[in-house]
């Protein structure tokens, strides 16, 4: 992967003017690059990464991991079904997977009922859906490569050869 | 009590008393530390675990862990297709300075001439000296910090005995390409001349392939090659190192570190054994990270008017900071108690007057604050 990529995944609010120093890039060329990625869309958005488990009046968000079933299209597969599930706001992930099941639905929800709605209200009745597992989440360990816990304070000496 | 003459002697005063008052201080932003600031990658942390609770508590042959010699022999010859059999011809050490003190006990007989270009990691010269030889140190300051042939030959006397070679080097972070270590290898040859090579930040080199001194033609059988899982492995507290070299070298080296140190810690050998099968992507990934931060330090000292060569290697930057006005000890001293950074004065290492140490084995954080500190500290002198 592109050096700029790989700073800017670890640290998207990483400056154009640092990210040149890193790389040994005139500041107007680092520009550039991102202007392009962005464009092309390999760089989608820039966002942080939250431990919600840390923010009070949020507690009460839901997540759950779907397992769906689908009986495949002709010609269209699993695109034009994935497409529908995927569409509704209510899914923030979804991935096509190997093995007993077809499609992993990430699904958000203020609370339990809100997403055993969502679950048996608009996507379970779909057509050409054959069946879903709910698995809800109960704890976050670690999430995109960070780990969910405070840092912890340095444990090297100050001053060593 | 009657304290050996030899200790008594043994320094540094200066530099000890810097170093304790930056241990006495809080808040520090360090830039003086000699090690990575990683933690040692998981997967071989386990594997030190799961030895423990397999019940691998017992001493291993005082050579070291078999499995450990083997992974040393199939790893320096995948990497550099160098052939060291893992049954006399490495040593497993608690870090490279066990490593080096054995080796000086092994070959010195007293007066013998230990050749020790600087500036240089510290232990070279009381290491000699314990052993009862006698450190000839060479000022590298006025040719890049580079040991030459030229250099080398104005040295050389009878009584040498054998050359300590370090590169990537710890503080400059200076390196060698393959023709400039051939013409050094020529004029140890020449003069039979043992070369003691410390190469453990060879996996940390920026610009070009790491040469390791034993693949230099003729050069295996006159070399002992040190490397040591601490810096590329971010494994320091571990205590692993290793020595290769020939047989009869290898051989007295393990009579002292049997009566000394009988074996490394069990535990440690068996991570530093899994470093070997699944460490290798680490290692890459860190050495990106250090890179980058290279780039980032050197650009920004030399923007600070801290005139700064591009280090080849390790995690050091070595700046001239002459243009302050300043000495290296005032400096760091200053810098410590005006804006709380910590840094090494390049005199701890031996001709390096006019010079710090920075090692950016920090955070980019840490560095970016620092840099800031430091920005304001030396426009107050200009």
């Amino acid at each position: 992967m592109d050096e700029i990529l790989e700073i800017l995944e670890k640290d998207g609010r990483a400056s154009i003017e640092d990210i040149a120093k890193m790389t040994r890039n005139k500041p107007e060329d680092v520009k550039k690059a991102i202007k392009k990625y962005e464009k092309e869309g390999a760089i989608l958005k820039y966002k942080a990464v939250i431990n919600k488990d840390l923010i009070r009046e949020n507690e009460s968000e839901v997540r759950a991991l779907i397992e769906v079933n689908i009986l495949p299209q002709k010609d269209l597969g699993f695109e034009k079904i994935a497409e529908r599930i995927y569409s509704f706001p209510e899914v923030t992930s979804c991935y096509l997977i190997s093995g007993t099941y077809d499609l992993l639905v990430v699904v958000e929800g203020k609370s339990l009922h809100t997403v055993a709605n969502f679950v048996a209200e608009k996507l379970a009745c779909l057509e050409h859906v054959r069946g879903t597992a709910t698995h809800f989440l109960l704890k976050k360990y670690k999430e995109d490569g960070v780990i969910l816990k405070q840092k912890s304070e340095n444990k090297r000496i100050a001053i060593s050869y | 009590m009657q304290i050996s003459k030899v200790v008594e002697k043994m320094q540094p005063s200066g530099i000890r008393a810097f170093f304790d008052l930056v241990l006495g201080m809080k808040d520090v932003i360090s830039l003086g530390i000699g090690e990575p600031d990683f933690v040692t990658p998981w997967q071989i942390c386990e594997a030190g675990i799961y030895s423990l609770e397999q019940g691998f508590t017992g001493y291993t042959s005082n050579k070291g862990l078999y499995k450990l010699r083997l992974g040393l022999h199939r790893f320096l010859k995948n990497k550099y297709g160098l052939d060291y059999s893992p049954d006399d011809e490495i040593l497993i050490t608690v870090g490279v300075s066990e490593g080096l003190d054995l080796l000086m006990r092994a070959i010195i007989n007293p007066g013998d001439k230990i050749l020790v270009p600087q500036p240089s990691y510290v232990s070279y010269g009381p290491v000699t000296e314990l052993a009862a030889g006698t450190p000839v140190y060479i000022d590298t300051s006025k040719d890049g910090f580079k040991i030459t042939p030229k250099l080398l030959e104005k040295h050389i006397d009878k009584k040498t005995k054998a050359i300590v070679l370090n590169y990537p080097n710890n503080p400059t972070g200076v390196s060698y390409r393959r023709k400039e270590l051939q013409e050094i290898n020529k004029v140890l040859l020449k003069h039979k001349i043992l070369c003691i090579s410390d190469e453990v930040y060879g996996d940390l080199t920026y610009d070009f392939e790491h040469v390791a001194f034993p693949t230099l033609p003729k050069a295996k059988n006159n070399t002992v090659y040190f490397n040591g899982f601490s810096k590329a492995y971010a494994m320091t507290g571990w205590r692993v190192g290793f020595a290769c070299g020939p047989k009869d070298i290898i051989a007295a080296m393990t009579k002292i570190h049997q009566y000394t140190i009988m074996c490394v810690s069990i535990t440690s050998q068996m991570a530093a054994a899994e470093a070997l099968v699944s460490g290798r992507r680490s290692v890459e990934q860190m050495k990106r990270e250090y890179n980058r931060r290279r780039e980032f330090i050197v650009s920004e000292l030399n923007s600070l008017g801290l005139k700064c060569s591009r280090p080849q290697g390790a995690f050091y930057a070595f700046p001239c900071i002459k243009s302050t006005g300043l000495n290296s000890m005032e400096f760091s001293r200053k810098l410590l108690e005006e804006e709380k950074v910590a840094v090494v004065p390049g005199t701890a290492f031996g001709f390096g007057e006019g010079y710090i140490r920075i090692s950016y084995a920090s955070s980019m954080d840490n560095l970016k604050e620092a840099l800031i500190r430091m920005k304001r500290f030396v426009e107050k002198r200009k």
